[in-house]
């Protein structure tokens, strides 16, 4: 029997698009440019295209925040090394500050919003600085930790609202403001978190995760190239947090539930590590699945769970990278 | 007086939780955050067969359990974590979502609420230098000690067990001898799990079975093997006496919320002053970057 083998062969539209020609024509410019405005354009058009199903319309903030945590934990899992076992830590956080200035110092939305994201992401980094000079599983280890002490704390001290949580929070000016702050912030995010990382900041940044001796002896603090890195996911983090306590008005325990620190977890393996927008596009297709999947109650992170797994052992490339080599590659079985 | 005694049960109790996942974690290197879900996995087990069968002996559903949950560690080694072995990052997430998957689909379950309680294995209480102390707690303190004997002896004086410590000293000098990496591994995540299970049948009859139990055992776990420097078992029940007593004197000046908070700041102060543990002398030039 003839053995056969498979092949991959770029496009012939990708290799015609790759130099400065592709502008005159606008085939290759629509190959270049299509998939990133439909991405954008789609984002932006779906609170207008989601006045059709009301109930949808609030799902599109709760996906955004979810994108956000997701593009944190991708961005220290998959090019600083670090696994944030607690994102729910940097949402809690951001949350509750956020209710503190608008409910305690009364602070307008506008500016308790911004307010609660820059200290947050700076309380964040300073609480898990202990474990930055380390390699290993102590990042993970205390961040896992935050999030449930954080939440004894409170309940056992009973400050900050206590088992109740702070109500009476300033709500955002109208619904499309709403909409918007969140799908802007996102959008924003992505494309500045792709631009870092292939910044000199950004190569130190990846030196980190793949070679940290070669960093040092470049003259570079690790430590302080990591404190750094946090500091950036937990503001992303941290925002999103602030957001969702202004949109349900109310800042709770619920902020440092496991929710914030699974799914965006399941949203970057699904989507495919590494790549920034496979977690936007995980998170974007994760929640409206939890959405509808309301009635099974915690049984939901038994399925994030189970996809989660699935996808690390048989498909650990995600959806993203693999939509990218169909895109500009195409397959043939050739003979040996 | 009774802050000693209640000092050595707390300690000992510690040291049972953390034994599994210090195991595990010195032999196959992989932290084990499914700890906490199989401790509670056992308990379970053992009250369906108790009270779902009437009559079921006591012993047998306890044998039962364990060996179940020792499978199910064996299992979790030889189909997920085999296959991502060595890539860190998918290792914590695999083991995390694992045991959020139990602990969560155990409370989908139906495991909430009060109802759910093993019967200690004595009932009744003894004045000891005058306090008093209940026979479980005395029986805990016996059988943890037996157990540690039984793995210190298992572990030098065994094939298997030092086919073990071999792996957990130099993995490629042990394998030039012949002894096999992934065998030995699963084993080992075999017996971790079949000792949170065993923990897990002594501890839980002083209370309820409940999903939060799950998320405590294992971070209290994770505190004393930090705490004593990951995969070395000395520092494990040394660092357990500590965190023990400690959590002991706030319980009786402060107040037992702060339980969390001792094992947190206990952690803290650790990975600041001496990150590998108070043990862990071989990984210390490793771990500092």
């Amino acid at each position: 029997m003839e053995t056969m083998r498979k092949e991959r062969i770029d496009r012939g539209v990708r290799v015609r698009a790759s130099g400065l020609y592709a502008i005159s024509s606008w085939r290759e410019m629509l190959y270049l440019m299509g998939p990133p405005l439909a991405l954008i354009i789609g984002v932006i058009l779906l609170p207008v295209i989601l006045e059709l199903a009301p109930y949808w319309k609030r799902v599109i903030n709760i996906m955004c925040v979810y994108a956000l945590l997701a593009l944190s934990f991708d961005f220290l899992a998959n090019y600083v090394g670090l696994v944030c076992l607690g994102g729910a830590f940097f949402v809690g956080v951001g949350g509750y500050l956020s209710a503190i200035f608008n409910v305690y110092l009364h602070f307008p939305v506008y500016l308790s919003i911004p307010l609660a994201t820059i200290c947050g992401a700076f309380i964040c980094t300073f609480l898990l600085m202990p474990c930055l000079p380390l390699r290993g599983v102590y990042f993970a280890i205390v961040t896992l930790m935050y999030p449930l002490l954080a939440t004894r704390v409170i309940e056992a001290l009973d400050i900050l609202g206590g088992t109740n949580g702070i109500t009476g929070l300033d709500s955002l000016p109208n619904e499309y403001v709403e909409h918007y702050a969140i799908i802007l912030m996102t959008l924003f995010f992505l494309y500045a978190m792709r631009r870092f990382v292939n910044q000199d900041v950004g190569l130190v940044i990846r030196g980190v995760k793949d070679n940290d001796q070669a960093v040092k002896a470049s003259g570079i603090s690790v430590t302080k190239m990591k404190a750094f890195a946090v500091c950036i996911a937990a503001f992303m983090g941290c925002f999103g947090g602030a957001y969702m306590s202004h949109m349900y008005m109310w800042s709770g325990l619920s902020m440092f539930a496991l929710d914030f620190s699974i799914i965006p977890m399941a949203s970057v393996v699904i989507g495919g590590g590494g790549t920034l927008l496979g977690a936007i596009i995980g998170s974007f297709i994760l929640v409206p699945l939890s959405e509808v999947l309301r009635n099974f109650g915690t049984f939901r992170i038994v399925i994030y769970c189970a996809l989660l797994t699935g996808f690390i052992v048989f498909k650990s490339e995600g959806i993203m990278v693999y939509a990218m080599r169909k895109y500009h590659q195409f397959e043939r079985w050739v003979k040996v | 007086m009774e802050i000693i005694i209640y000092g050595i049960i707390n300690s000992i109790i510690l040291s049972l939780m953390a034994l599994g996942f210090t195991l595990v974690y010195s032999i196959a290197r992989v932290p084990n955050f499914a700890h906490g879900a199989l401790y509670i996995t056992t308990g379970y087990i053992t009250w369906i067969l108790l009270n779902k069968l009437t009559g079921f002996p006591y012993p047998l559903a306890i044998a039962i359990a364990i060996c179940v949950t020792a499978v199910i560690g064996a299992l979790i080694y030889r189909f997920i974590l085999i296959r991502v072995r060595g890539m860190e990052i998918s290792e914590i997430i695999a083991t995390y979502a694992i045991g959020l998957a139990i602990l969560e689909g155990l409370r989908w379950g139906g495991l909430r609420g009060g109802t759910f309680t093993l019967p200690p294995f004595i009932s009744g209480s003894v004045q000891l230098f005058g306090v008093s102390v209940d026979y479980q707690r005395l029986l805990i303190v016996g059988i943890g000690i037996v157990t540690f004997a039984c793995l210190y002896l298992f572990t030098h004086f065994n094939r298997v067990g030092l086919a073990l410590r071999g792996i957990a000293q130099d993995e490629r000098a042990a394998m030039m001898l012949g002894i096999d990496s992934d065998m030995t591994a699963i084993v080992s995540l075999a017996i971790g799990s079949g000792l949170a299970g065993f923990a897990a049948i002594l501890l839980l009859p002083l209370g309820n079975i409940i999903v939060e139990v799950g998320y405590n055992v294992l971070i209290f776990a994770i505190a004393v093997c930090v705490i004593g420097g990951l995969g070395s078992w000395g520092g494990t029940i040394l660092a357990s006496f500590i965190i023990g007593f400690a959590q002991i004197l706030t319980e009786a000046f402060l107040s037992t919320h702060y339980q969390m908070v001792v094992a947190l700041f206990a952690i803290i102060i650790t990975l600041l002053i001496k990150p590998s543990g108070i043990f862990g002398k071989q990984k210390e030039l490793e771990e500092r970057v």
